[in-house]
């Protein structure tokens, strides 16, 4: 399907921490309904590319463009790229939802409130509009009976599965995921990743930094292999589990079977 | 039970003063904590210079002399400034606003640093959730963040708060008719110096125990999560 529009494109990323060259100039496009997988080793920099698309990192030089629309990015007093404009920041971060490795729900908020939080002070969704999404969410995710509680009531792989609620609540083009699963108990690893299968079938554009290379493998339309800050290789999963072209990726495929 | 030979009524007027400037005392100290923490936390050198200056200066010096410094300073700076305007009689200042501006300035320097400390303590990751859902900083700040500043915050300034109801007795040396100068005057025309400082105490203690009582309610009622039933 060479005319399905693109959700996101990423160009020439670069970002250092002081000398340390973490992104050595990443370009990734994401057509609408991708699934993109990205592995890599620990360090690789995994992480910071998907911080560095809704600029919770800073990159010292790239283009983002959600959906058409290119955020626009000066450079700052310490040499990394700022938001020209705080306005599109807030309006494109609110079409990318985020899932974050550690949760970050809000502890003093109950489930609900979670949820209808950001539609109703950043999209100005009435309460009750709010609030029927959300219920709506929450049964999707098998956690309705819950929308009193509050996180700390929560187990981590219910939690994780309310802050994917929460993202959902946006409608966002893109959906972000950091390790989503890395932080849950063996046992509560599948329930978040069949929420996320279920997304991925729904035709959800999502970017992924997953351990868990099965679940990469079935639901992935391109997977992307990181390492030191640059893309080792790229492609299908059948390309790059089965038949790497690089060492690197061989070595990590067999020592992750 | 104690005689108060008909001075009760003086003991309780002076409760209510000492009750009031506490209260608009602590209300004023909070602004300045949480101003004082902000400055300090700002990424504007100059912010965090005030701020540093101002907790180190206050909590350097002995309440006492910050009463004295505002009720006797006060007095010669709005005498300086209605002379200005060719009014030249002695002008008293207030002792009750004299005692609200020393103690919340004592008291938010203190919390300042309950506040700083207890803003560093909520994890980057809630600021961070809420920012990747196009919240503004101000609304993440307001919303998020702050309601759990304020839980980690309560038990310190629980504790500020008990030793800024004690400091209020320092203000009755410039002449607020708080529960020592009532005391003191029952003390004059009775000789009976041990019965009202008894029941000054008495009442210092129970004021305390409100205090405390009212912070432990309020800690329970910032954490919603243990009254889950579910
Ligand atoms: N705030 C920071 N300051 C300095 N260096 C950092 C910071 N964050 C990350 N790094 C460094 O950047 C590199 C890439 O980190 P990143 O977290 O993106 O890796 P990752 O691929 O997500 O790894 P993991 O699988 O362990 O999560 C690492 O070498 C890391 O030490
Ligand atoms: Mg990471």
């Amino acid at each position: 399907m060479p005319d399905t529009p693109i959700a996101l494109e990423l160009t020439d990323i670069h970002k250092s921490y002081g000398s340390l060259e973490v992104l050595k100039g990443v370009s990734l496009k994401a057509k609408d309904g991708d699934v993109i997988s990205i592995l890599g080793s620990s360090g690789s920099g995994k992480s910071t590319l998907l911080r560095c698309i809704n600029l919770l990192e800073q990159p010292v030089k790239g283009r983002v463009i959600i959906g058409g629309e290119e955020l626009k990015l000066k450079t700052g007093k310490s040499g990394e790229l700022e938001a020209e404009n705080r306005k599109q920041l807030e309006d494109m971060r609110s079409r990318i939802g985020f899932v974050f490795q550690n949760f970050n729900l809000w502890p003093h908020k109950t489930i609900l409130g979670n949820i209808i939080e950001a539609p109703m002070n950043v999209l100005k969704q009435s309460r009750a509009q709010a609030v029927e999404r959300a219920e709506g969410l929450l049964k999707k995710v098998g956690l309705y009976e819950k929308k009193d509680a509050y996180p700390g009531n929560l187990s981590g792989g219910q939690q994780q599965r309310v802050a994917i609620a929460r993202a959902l609540a946006m409608d966002p083009q893109v959906l972000l995921f950091d390790e989503p699963t890395s932080a849950l108990d063996p046992e509560l690893v599948n329930e978040v990743l069949s929420v996320m299968r279920e997304l991925a079938e729904e035709g959800r554009t999502m970017l992924i930094v997953t351990h868990e290379m099965r679940f990469a493998r079935d639901v992935s339309s391109q997977v992307v292999f990181l390492h030191q800050g640059q893309i080792e290789e790229i492609g299908t999963p059948e390309q790059v589990f089965d038949n790497p072209k690089s060492q690197r990726v061989r070595d990590f495929m067999s020592s992750h079977n | 039970m104690i005689d108060l030979h008909g001075f009760g009524h003086l003991l309780l007027a002076g409760t209510w003063v000492t009750v009031k400037l506490a209260l608009v005392s602590l209300s004023l100290g909070l602004v300045f904590g949480l101003l004082g923490a902000a400055a300090k936390l700002s990424e504007y050198k100059v912010l965090r210079a005030i701020a540093t200056t101002y907790t180190t200066l206050i909590r350097g010096i002995p309440e006492l002399l910050i009463v004295f410094a505002i009720y006797f300073g006060g007095s010669a700076l709005v005498m300086g400034f209605a002379s200005m305007f060719g009014y030249d009689e002695y002008i008293e200042v207030n002792p009750f606003m004299a005692g609200v501006a020393a103690l919340s300035i004592a008291f938010g320097a203190y919390a300042t640093e309950v506040f700083r400390m207890a803003i560093l303590s909520i994890p980057q990751g809630q600021w961070e959730s809420a920012q990747a859902l196009g919240m503004t900083r101000g609304k993440t700040f307001f919303r998020i963040i702050l309601p759990q500043v304020w839980r980690v915050a309560l038990p310190g300034l629980g504790n500020l708060f008990q030793v800024l109801l004690k400091d209020t007795a320092l203000v009755s040396v410039v002449g607020l008719q708080d529960i020592i100068r009532q005391a003191t005057t029952a003390i004059s025309s009775t000789k009976e110096p041990f019965t009202f400082y008894l029941a000054a105490a008495c009442i210092y203690l129970i004021l305390t125990a409100i205090a405390t009582a009212g912070t432990l309610w309020m800690e329970r009622a910032c954490t919603p999560q243990l009254r889950y039933k579910g």
